[in-house]
C-alpha cells in the first residue's frame, strides 16, 4: 500500500495550530499504552504509508511513517535483510513512525544498537507547519545537528514523522539459542563476561531459573561459539525471542501488577527489591512486576546507575519516566520550544512540562 | 582588546587566595562563587608567539590568532572560564589536538580558544561493563592501548587515532574505515558530562541504556562544540575480534569495482573496512610506502573481514569469489600479518603519498548513495579538466564516503581560491544525487556555504533555534557549522562561477 497524506496533514496542522489545538499523533494504536496518558485530538498518520526508497546493495530503506513494520520487514526479508535492532510491535498494525517516536528496541539492542542507532534521516511535520528533512539516505553524515536521532525516542513531542531512513542489514547465515540452568547472579556475571569475549552473542535472557543466549552469524562461528557457551538448545528458538521476549507474550508480562522497565550498567548486581523479574540485554533491561511504591523502585535503580519506567500498568497520568535534573529539563523546554512554540504534539506524553 | 586579556587573568589568577577571591565573590554578583577557592592552574597564552600555534586546525588555508588561549586543568576552571565569557560576551572556541579538517577550531580574532589538552586522563576502564570513562583530551588511540589489556578496543578510528582526542571525536562524530560495521562515534559513545554555555554541568546520556527524555546525546554528538563543552566521555568497549584478514582487488574499470562493493554487501557479508581507491591515488600511495599495490589498476578495492577465525574463513573465500565475479583483474589475500598491515599502510598513507606528488593537496568529504559512484566519478574528472587540478579519489566505500584529494600548487595567485571552488562544485554535486557536504570531517568553516545548498532556509532556521536552545547568546564557536539564513541568500545570489567554499 502507498499514498501520500503529506498535503493533507499540513493542512490539518494548520487548522490544528491557527486554533492552538493540541494533537496526539496516531498510527495503528499500538504503543499507546506507552508513557503518560495520551491528550489532544486524535492526528492520525496510518493513512501515510508507503516504502518510498529501498536499496538493498546500500543497505537502506526509506519509508512513509505510516508503513507497517510488517510491511518493512516482509519487503527486507526477500532480500535476506532485516531491521537489526528487531523493533516491538506491541500488536497488529504497528508502524514505522511510532516505532521510532518511542525510540523501542528489541532483544538484539546492546548487541546490534538500538533503533536511534539505526536511523539516517527523516523528513517532519513541525509545529510551525513546516516539512523539514534532516540526515538522509547515506551511512555517514555530519551536516547539521543530528535531528533525525533527537527525533527517536521524542513520543511525537517535537514532530510529526513523515519518513524515516534506516539502516537495515542482512539475515545472519546461521542461528542457535542455548539454554543454562542459572541463578539470576550467575547470569549476570556470565552474560557480561561473553559479551567481553569474540562471540557471536546478539540476544541475552535470563527468566529467574534460565539463562538463554542467541548465537548469529557464519555457520562455522555459531557452531564453534555453541560449543564454547554450552547448554541445551532450544529448538523453537524464533518464537521466544520474538513472541514470548519481544512481543511480551512470555507469562512472565502476564500479570495483574504493574510492569516497570529497569535500564542498569550491565554488570550492575541484582536489586534488592521484591517482585518477579526477568531480565535482557546482558543484564541491562530488567523487567520487574511489582506493587512497590514508585520511589522505591526509582531510588534503587538510580543508586545503582540507572532508571526505571512505568512501562505497563500503574497511573499512566502521573511520572512514568525517571524525572529529569533541573538543567536538563530546561534543556528539554527549549527543545520543544524551539520545535513546537505552540506545544500542539502530544502534550505531556513524556512529562508534564513538555 | 588587551584590557579584556588582563582582565581575564586578574580574574583567573585572583582565585588563588580566598581573600581575592571574596572580592571576586562581591564583583560578581549574577552567580554563585562556589570556585572561589579552586586554587587556578590555568595557564594562560596570550602574546602573539605563543598563540600561534593555535591559529588554525588541520584545515591549514583558513588561520586566525585567537585573542587568548587558556589551559585549564580542572572541570571547576573551564566552569570558571565559560561564566565569565558568558557574562562578558566572549566567544569561546573548544579545541582538543586541532587535527580536525574542516576549520572546526579556527579561532576568533576577539574570542578565546579553550584547550582541553590537558584533560588527558583515563579514568576508569570497566571490563565488567565493558566501558572506558575518559577525560576529553585523551587520545583516540591511547584507549584502545588502555583496553587491550582487558581483549577489548574502542571501535571508531579516525586516521588521526594517533593524535586526535575523543572530545574532538565527540565533537565532529568522527568515523574511520571501519563505520560500516561497528558505527561512528555516536554509536560508540554511552555518556558525556557537558558544561554549558553559562558553566553549568550536566550530565547527558548514561551506561544504562536509552536514556529517559530526549536523545541529547545524539545532538551532542557531532555539534562541533556548538552547544556546549564536553569535560568527560564514557566510552563503550568491544571484544578485539579474534581475526582480520584482508582481500585486496585490482580493476580496470572504477565502475566495476563500485558494483564489487554492493555485490559484497548484497550476499550478506559486513566487511570491517571496504576501501577504494583510483588510479591516481594508488600510484602515488605505492610510490610512497610500496605496498604492492597493481599500479596499472584503474581502481583497487581493500576488503578486511574480522570475526571469529572460522568466519573468517568462511567469509574470505566468498569475498574472493564474489570479486573475481564482479571483474576483478586481481585478488589478493594478505598471507601473513605483514603483508595485511602493508595493504592497509597504502590505504593509511593515500594522503600522505598525495601530498609528496603535489606541493598541497585539498580533502574533501562528501558522502553519495554508492549507486551514483561511477557518475560522481564521471562528473568530478570532469571538474577537474575544467579547472586544470587533478583529482584523486580516496573512498571509504562501504559506507559511501567519498575523498577527492585535489592537487594543487598555493603559491600560485588564485590556485587555493580555484580549488576551493572546484571543492565546492563537488561537493554540491554530492548533494544533487541525494548525498551530504559532509561524512565525518564536520561542517566547521569550510563547508559552511554549502549547507545553503543541502537544507532549505527552514531547515537551516530550525537548525538554528536547537543552537539557541542551548546557547541564546551565541557564543560557542560562534560562525561555524550552521549558516545564518542571511549568509545563505547571499550565498544562493552570487553567480554560479564565484559559488565555491570558502
Amino acid at each position: 500500500m502507498s499514498q501520500d497524506q503529506t498535503t493533507e496533514l499540513l493542512e490539518r496542522l494548520r487548522v490544528a495550530a491557527a486554533a492552538h489545538t493540541p494533537i496526539q499523533i496516531q498510527g495503528s494504536g499500538s504503543k499507546a499504552f506507552l508513557g503518560r496518558a495520551p491528550a489532544g485530538e486524535p492526528f492520525s498518520v496510518g493513512g501515510h504509508c508507503g516504502i518510498l526508497n529501498y536499496q538493498p546493495k546500500e543497505l537502506v530503506v526509506t519509508a512513509r511513517s505510516g508503513t507497517t513494520l510488517e510491511e518493512i520487514e516482509g519487503t527486507l526479508a526477500k532480500e535476506g535483510q532485516m531491521l537489526a535492532f528487531e523493533p516491538p510491535y506491541f500488536g497488529p498494525g504497528a508502524t514505522l513512525g511510532a516505532s521510532i517516536a518511542c525510540g523501542l528496541s528489541g532483544p538484539a539492542r546492546p548487541y546490534a544498537g538500538s533503533a536511534r542507532d539505526f536511523v539516517l534521516g527523516v523528513r517532519v511535520l513541525t509545529g510551525k507547519a513546516e516539512t523539514l528533512r534532516f540526515g538522509g539516505e547515506v551511512m555517514k553524515n555530519v551536516a547539521g545537528y543530528d535531528v533525525p536521532r533527537l527525533m527517536t525516542g521524542a513520543f511525537g513531542t517535537l514532530g510529526v514523522l513523515l519518513e524515516v531512513s534506516l539502516k537495515v542489514m542482512p539475515v545472519p547465515a546461521a542461528e542457535e539459542t542455548l539454554v543454562q540452568e542459572r541463578s539470576t547472579a550467575e547470569a549476570i556475571v556470565l552474560m557480561n563476561q561473553w559479551a567481553g569475549r569474540p562471540l557471536p552473542l546478539t540476544a541475552t535472557c535470563h527468566d529467574g531459573d534460565r539463562l538463554y543466549l542467541r548465537l548469529s552469524g557464519a555457520e562455522t562461528s555459531v557452531r564453534q561459539a555453541a560449543s564454547v557457551i554450552g547448554g541445551e538448545p532450544l529448538s523453537d528458538h524464533g518464537t521466544f525471542w520474538r513472541s514470548k521476549l519481544r512481543e511480551q507474550g512470555h507469562g512472565f508480562f502476564h500479570r495483574d501488577k504493574a510492569l516497570w522497565r529497569i535500564s542498569l550498567p550491565a554488570a550492575t548486581p541484582r536489586l534488592d527489591l521484591p517482585g518477579n523479574w526477568l531480565m535482557e540485554w546482558g543484564g541491562a533491561q530488567r523487567w520487574l512486576r511489582t506493587d512497590l511504591d514508585a520511589s522505591a523502585i526509582r531510588k534503587a535503580a538510580g543508586a545503582a546507575g540507572g532508571h526505571a519506567t512505568l512501562f505497563r500498568g500503574g497511573d499512566r497520568s502521573g511520572q512514568v519516566f525517571h524525572s529529569l535534573s533541573p538543567a536538563l529539563l530546561q534543556l528539554h523546554r527549549n527543545l520543544k520550544q524551539a520545535f513546537d512554540p505552540l506545544g500542539l504534539f502530544n502534550p505531556g506524553r513524556i512529562y508534564p512540562e513538555l | 582588546m588587551k584590557q579584556i586579556i588582563i582582565l581575564f587573568a586578574a580574574l583567573l589568577l585572583s582565585a588563588c587566595t580566598t581573600e581575592q577571591s571574596n572580592k571576586d565573590r562581591d564583583k560578581e554578583s549574577s552567580g554563585p562563587t562556589v570556585y572561589g577557592q579552586i586554587n587556578m592552574s590555568v595557564d594562560i597564552l596570550e602574546q602573539e608567539e605563543e598563540v600561534g600555534p593555535y591559529e588554525c586546525d588541520g584545515l591549514s588555508a583558513y588561520r586566525q590568532l585567537p585573542l587568548l588561549v587558556l589551559l585549564p586543568r580542572t572541570v571547576e576552571e573551564v566552569q570558571r572560564i565559560l561564566r565569565l565569557c558568558h557574562e562578558r560576551d566572549i566567544p569561546v572556541v573548544a579545541r582538543g589536538a586541532g587535527t580536525g579538517l574542516s576549520g572546526g577550531a579556527l579561532p576568533l580574532p576577539d574570542g578565546v580558544v579553550l584547550s582541553l589538552a590537558r584533560f588527558n586522563r583515563i579514568l576508569d576502564i570497566d571490563p565488567a561493563n565493558r566501558t572506558a570513562r575518559v577525560q576529553p583530551g585523551v587520545r583516540n588511540l591511547a584507549i584502545s592501548e588502555a583496553a587491550a589489556a582487558h581483549g577489548l578496543y574502542y571501535a571508531p578510528d579516525p586516521s588521526s587515532q594517533i593524535a586526535c582526542t575523543i572530545g574532538g571525536n565527540v565533537a565532529e562524530n568522527s568515523g574511520g574505515v571501519h563505520c560500516l560495521k561497528y558505527g561512528l562515534t555516536v554509536h560508540n559513545v554511552l555518556a558525556i558530562k557537558l558544561l554549558l554555555v553559562h558553566g553549568e554541568l550536566v550530565e547527558i546520556g548514561g551506561e544504562a541504556p536509552d536514556s529517559p527524555g530526549y536523545d541529547l546525546l545524539a545532538l551532542l554528538i557531532g555539534s562541533e562544540g556548538m552547544l556546549g563543552v564536553v569535560v568527560e566521555v564514557t566510552v563503550r568497549l568491544l571484544p578485539i575480534p579474534e581475526r582480520a584478514q584482508v582481500v585486496l582487488a585490482g580493476f580496470d574499470d572504477v565502475e566495476k569495482a563500485g558494483a564489487a562493493v554492493g555485490e559484497v554487501i548484497a550476499a550478506g557479508i559486513i566487511p570491517a573496512g571496504l576501501e577504494m581507491m583510483d588510479g591516481p591515488a594508488i600510484k602515488a600511495a605505492e610510490d610512497f610506502v610500496h605496498a604492492g599495490y597493481p599500479t596499472d589498476a584503474a581502481a583497487i578495492l581493500l576488503c578486511e573481514v574480522d570475526g571469529t577465525n572460522q568466519e573468517v574463513s568462511e567469509h574470505i573465500a566468498r569475498v574472493r569469489d564474489l570479486l573475481i565475479a564482479a571483474g576483478a583483474t586481481e585478488v589478493r589475500t594478505a598471507k601473513d600479518q605483514a603483508e595485511r598491515l602493508r595493504f592497509w599502510q597504502g590505504r593509511k598513507a593515500a594522503f600522505p603519498a598525495v601530498g609528496r606528488i603535489s606541493p598541497d593537496y585539498y580533502c574533501m568529504d562528501g558522502t553519495i548513495p554508492r549507486r551514483h559512484l561511477p557518475e560522481v566519478l564521471r562528473r568530478t574528472a570532469e571538474l577537474s579538466r575544467e579547472y586544470g587540478l587533478p583529482v584523486a579519489n580516496v573512498f571509504h566505500a562501504g559506507d559511501g564516503n567519498l575523498h577527492p584529494l585535489i592537487l594543487y600548487d598555493a603559491n600560485r595567485p588564485g590556485e587555493l581560491e580555484r580549488t576551493e571552488e572546484l571543492g565546492g562544485k563537488i561537493l554540491e554535486l554530492c548533494v544533487e544525487v541525494g548525498g551530504t557536504i559532509t561524512g565525518e570531517h564536520g561542517v566547521g568553516i569550510e563547508k559552511i556555504r554549502q549547507m545553503c545548498v543541502q537544507f532549505s532556509p527552514a531547515e537551516l532556521q530550525q537548525l538554528n533555534l536547537v543552537k539557541q536552545a542551548f546557547d541564546p547568546k551565541g557564543l560557542l564557536n560562534p560562525g561555524k557549522g550552521v549558516p545564518t539564513p542571511r549568509r545563505c541568500s547571499e550565498y544562493r545570489q552570487l553567480p554560479d562561477r564565484e559559488r565555491g567554499t570558502g
